[in-house]
């Protein structure tokens, strides 16, 4: 029969109506698998009980592909068919990843769109990588549970774009998961506390994993978890509380550091020696840099502690980052949760708890908090839990279009709770304009060149009329999972065209750091590109509309006028190639007063012709 | 009338309620539903009915309702390990037939 588990009282699911759902924390170090067993959410270990598995994947000669251990111990004799952190490739292109190659061993496949890793086993993109991790997690949970599950919550970072959600989505569709949501790890970790229990709460969720940071500001209100602000700092881990260690063994034992073999022994030492540090007082570290010549030192917790103070310290710039950004102040926060495994360093502790003026909550597995939160909401969205719960996340950068003059039209601004629709009307340019072009994009700069590129689209049949009549409807739509549809359709004649932004290309969480980063910095030149850009969009209208008139009706004038406005044209041009927005105004300002008599004569001329011919009586009507 | 827990029952039990905080026990109990009639109850006990038979095994208590007791009679429960899953499994003497899964349950 099958096993059973103890309930909370009351809770026991009846036979046959317990549906499996898992959540899984697909991470870039290390991965696991969590489900809810008899209300109680648990992580799933393997046969020697491990529950994390290392992200790596490795291809081997015979065909087959190892996962996690076996995969991470072959990573430096078979670096090409090995691959680990494939994460930080989700939903990029080659050019993106050009900055971070230059480290890593991979053969990179240049070309278009997606970014291709070359192996033994063939190209492979970092979705079929990631699919392998979810293939391994899926089949553990398979065994424990007994049954297929009916659905999975995978967690992603709270500003991860649209292109990498939608990598994420087809990695688990490829290792034959139905992605019930994804959800921001962050949030996820708030669900496993659950705080989503409270009525509302202002949270932060301090996440340092291997090799990144990232704070997260949450708020709870009506049941719903919003992402307020998030910030963080993607080269910053616990790994560099090792290097640190390491950097100290070598100055105090003074032995050479060139040698890679030995720095990678150094920094295994140097992590056993930070975990051990989070109990002991002091730990004894045997360095054998020759063979029949160790030494032994001793190292610690206080000195430690002052070894990895600088690590600390360079999560806090981003702490207050993320406060700003969601406009609080410390003392707004309810509560602060730990996440990852270097948050277990008792400094690191005290470190939080006296920026958030708090004791954070470490009550659950720092490892284990996001699956376990992902675990839950799966749970909940296969309807084994009786009260609904939403979450909602939000949108990491801005999204909008390109108008013209090169600027960007924000639709749906950062941090808006997501699914969220929002249109704006847009309108023709030139007369008879029939066709639009659409160029969608994500940023927060003022500029298309500073923001990244998402689709371009174009709407037909629209009905040629004079400039501004037209009325085009853009609506953007991002729905619970973050995936953007982009539709336009022309008012009057209903022609329509739409987008579904499909993942070629996507914004690592540096470059997204960087482009908001960017946004504060760059705020005051943002503005006078954007009055410059406007300037000479309405300059080159006014030149336009113009040559419009004067192709007509160009004998209206006498030649002083004409010479006048001529003039005053030639201006206009000469400061339009120019980047001075008050002279192209002013420019501007005088081709309109030298045309004016044109302007008078034309409508004189319009009227004149309307109404020769017929009597007074016909025209009283 | 007897119901007796296995050592590594008890031990799982205990386990379970330290990890927990608080509880005085489990109940154990029949309940009419599932495809083959009867399916297994098994809760926390914060607060104890009054009609509860109580099976005091050490430390921690099975609580079962006179209702259940007469299907559950002779039953020993075990915690076992099969494969990647662990939980308990009811030995239960006055079971005639099981659905496939043995989720349920007749007598």
């Amino acid at each position: 029969m099958a096993l059973m588990q103890i309930a909370e009282p009351g809770m026991t699911a009846d036979p046959h109506q317990r549906r499996l759902a898992i959540g899984i924390d697909l991470g870039t170090t290390h991965s696991l698998v969590a489900s809810v067993l008899s209300a109680v959410p648990t992580v799933m270990g393997d046969h020697d009980g491990k529950y994390l598995l290392p992200s790596v994947v490795r291809y081997l000669e015979n065909d087959e592909i190892s996962v996690g251990y076996p995969a991470l111990a072959a990573a430096g004799q078979d670096p090409h068919n090995t691959i680990a952190s494939v994460k930080r490739f989700m939903g990029r292109g080659h050019g993106d990843v050009q900055k971070l190659a230059g480290h890593l061993p991979y053969d990179l496949v240049p070309g278009e769109g997606m970014l291709r890793l070359r192996t033994r086993a063939g190209e492979k993109s970092p979705v079929e990588v990631s699919a392998e991790i979810l293939r391994v997690l899926k089949a553990l949970a398979v065994e424990t549970l007994g049954g297929e599950p009916e659905g999975a919550v995978i967690t992603v970072p709270a500003y991860f774009d649209e292109a990498q959600r939608q990598a994420t989505k087809d990695a688990a569709r490829l290792a034959g998961l139905k992605v019930l949501r994804l959800l921001a790890e962050p949030t996820a970790a708030a669900v496993a506390y659950g705080l989503d229990k409270k009525s509302e709460g202002l949270f932060a969720i301090y996440d340092l994993g291997g090799g990144t940071f990232d704070i997260s500001i949450l708020r709870l209100q009506a049941g719903v978890f919003e992402v307020l602000a998030t910030a963080g700092d993607t080269a910053l881990g616990g790994d560099d509380m090792d290097h640190a260690i390491a950097e100290w063994l070598i100055a105090e034992s003074d032995t050479r550091q060139e040698d890679p073999v030995w720095r990678r022994q150094l920094l295994q030492q140097a992590r056993q020696a930070k975990e051990a540090l989070t109990a002991q007082e002091q730990v004894q570290i045997k360095l054998e840099p020759e063979a029949g010549n160790s030494r032994e030192l001793t190292l610690s917790r206080k000195q430690f502690e002052e070894l990895i103070q600088p690590v600390l310290q360079r999560t806090l710039p981003a702490c207050r980052r993320a406060l700003r950004d969601a406009g609080l102040k410390v003392s707004d926060l309810d509560g602060v949760v730990l996440v990852g495994g270097a948050t277990r360093v008792p400094a690191l502790r005290r470190v939080v708890a006296e920026f958030f003026q708090q004791p954070p909550l470490t009550d659950i597995d720092p490892d284990q908090v996001v699956a376990l939160g992902a675990a839950i909401q799966a749970d909940a969205l296969v309807g084994n839990q009786r009260e609904d719960l939403l979450l909602m996340d939000v949108l990491p950068l801005s999204l909008g279009l390109e108008t013209m003059g090169g600027l960007v039209e924000k639709i749906i601004p950062r941090n808006t709770p997501i699914p969220a629709a929002k249109a704006q009307e847009f309108t023709t340019f030139k007369d008879g304009q029939t066709a639009m072009s659409i160029h969608v994009l994500q940023g927060e700069r003022d500029l298309v060149q500073d923001c990244r590129s998402l689709a371009r689209f174009s709407l037909r049949g629209i009905p040629p009329l004079v400039a501004g009549a037209a009325r085009i409807r853009v609506t953007f739509q991002v729905d619970a999972d973050g995936l953007l549809t982009v539709t336009a359709e022309e008012g009057s004649t209903g022609v329509r065209s739409e987008v579904i932004v499909k993942p070629s290309f996507g914004l690592d969480d540096a470059e997204i750091a960087r482009m908001l980063q960017e946004s504060f910095a760059h705020g005051a030149e943002d503005v006078a590109q954007r009055r410059l850009s406007e300037a000479r969009v309405e300059g080159e209208r006014v030149l336009e509309a113009l040559q419009g008139a004067l192709q007509s009706d160009a004998a209206l004038l006498d030649s002083t006028e004409q010479a006048r406005l001529d003039a005053a044209r030639q201006d206009l041009e000469q400061f339009l190639a120019g980047s001075d927005a008050d002279a192209i105004q002013k420019a501007a300002e005088a081709v309109e007063a030298a045309a004016e008599p044109l302007v008078q004569r034309r409508m004189d001329s319009a009227l004149q012709r309307a109404i020769a011919g017929r009597s007074i009586d016909d025209l009283g009507d | 009338m007897a119901l007796t827990l296995s050592e590594s029952a008890v031990q799982q039990v205990r386990k379970s309620i330290a990890k927990r905080g608080k509880g005085l026990g489990i109940r154990i109990g029949v309940k009419t539903s599932g495809c083959s009639g009867l399916s297994y109850v098994m809760e926390f006990v914060d607060a104890p009915h009054p009609e509860d038979v109580v099976f005091p095994h050490d430390d921690v208590s099975l609580f079962v309702d006179p209702k259940s007791l007469i299907y559950l009679d002779g039953t020993q429960l075990d915690f076992t390990r099969e494969g990647l899953n662990e939980g308990f499994r009811f030995n239960n003497p006055n079971v005639k037939d099981s659905c496939g899964c043995g989720e349920s349950f007749t007598t």
